[in-house]
């Protein structure tokens, strides 16, 4: 599986360091929030409301390097947009894997 | 430049945030997390550019754009491509990032926000809302562009910030003003018979008194669009 790295972020640091670290620690914040509302919407089948989680959710995959994982996001939130929850388990497996590198940060 | 941050992910504005410190004309006035914050603090300072998320709940970006007046340059942010033809019915909106940003993407937009007029950017072309092809009107309905059968409208009604189009099928609740729409409507089938109101000529059933009907709706005529609509009318 695609791993999570931070390319993105220390390309746009420029070696700041300070940066680096308030970026993450911003995202170590806001990730699990965005993911809550995510599991919320999915379980109460609010499939427009999942889709802008979906898609807010995306930017911080971009931001983890997750190339694949972007796509399958990007598709995981038209399917929802369609009413269907096609992609669920790779969308979720793909914030399990950026919850766990977090997590070694 | 004076600028200002508007997305409600604080990931996006710290990245945003950063990039502007790079750039030694930038000067990061405010962050907003929302775009009714910004509008109140438009109203009281002005800026030169905004860096505008157009994915944003309850306000979008162009919601926004479309709220305030006289809006300064604009370069749009957004995970979404799709948003891109939409951006470009805006004078005010100089170039379009698309999320995550790059250093070497951004000062391409900041050498375009640098080298855009300033006056061409202070009006907003007020028409992402609606645009024309032939017969066909698209609609911007939840970041959607729908398209519309224009012949098949019978009546649009202004309703505060919106409109109602009603056609032969649907209906439409769309952000926009019956001044817009009736520049987009041919002027052959379509009259302004009330204030509030825009009818398909065609579609009229009968005119009784200060009224049509027309579908099942009764509508008013005011007395100033009175002589006109008689004149359209094919009378024995």
């Amino acid at each position: 599986m695609e791993q999570p790295n931070l390319s993105y972020i220390e390309s746009m640091s420029g070696g700041d360091k300070a940066f680096e670290q308030k970026l993450i620690d911003i995202i170590q914040t806001e990730f699990p929030q965005e993911k809550e509302i995510y599991f919320t919407n999915i379980a109460a089948n609010n499939f427009k409301e999942a889709a802008e989680n979906v898609h807010k959710l995306k930017h911080k995959i971009s931001i983890l390097g997750l190339v694949n994982g972007y796509e399958s996001a990007a598709n995981f939130e038209h399917n929802l947009l369609e009413g269907s929850k096609e992609g669920q388990n790779d969308f979720e497996a793909i914030l399990q894997n950026m919850t766990d590198f977090l997590k070694t940060l | 430049m004076n600028c200002i941050i508007i997305d409600d992910e604080a990931t996006a504005r710290a990245i945003i945030s950063q990039l502007c410190s790079n750039v030694p004309s930038l000067n990061v006035l405010e962050e907003f997390p929302n775009a009714i914050q910004a509008i109140k603090y438009l109203n009281q300072y002005e800026v030169d550019l905004i860096f505008l998320d157009i994915h944003m709940p309850d306000f979008t970006g162009f919601d926004f754009i479309e709220t305030i007046k006289n809006p300064p340059k604009i370069v749009l942010t957004t995970s979404d491509s799709n948003f891109a033809i939409q951006a470009f019915e805006y004078d005010c909106i100089v170039d379009y990032l698309v999320k995550p940003i790059t250093p070497e993407r951004f000062q391409k937009a900041i050498q375009k926000a640098e080298s855009s007029p300033v006056n061409a950017t202070n009006s907003s072309s007020s028409e992402h809302v609606e645009t024309t092809s032939g017969n066909d009107l698209y609609v911007n309905i939840d970041r959607r562009l729908i398209k519309i059968d224009i012949p098949s409208i019978y009546l649009v009604e202004a309703k505060g910030d919106y409109i109602l189009i009603k056609t032969e099928d649907k209906n439409y609740t769309v952000h926009s003003t019956l001044k817009k729409i009736e520049e987009k409507l041919p002027d052959s089938l379509f009259l302004k018979i009330h204030r509030s109101f825009i009818i398909n000529i065609q579609k009229i059933i009968d005119i009784e008194d200060n009224s049509v009907l027309i579908k099942k709706d009764v509508i008013p005529v005011s007395r100033s669009n009175r002589p006109e609509l008689m004149k359209r009318l094919n009378l024995l």
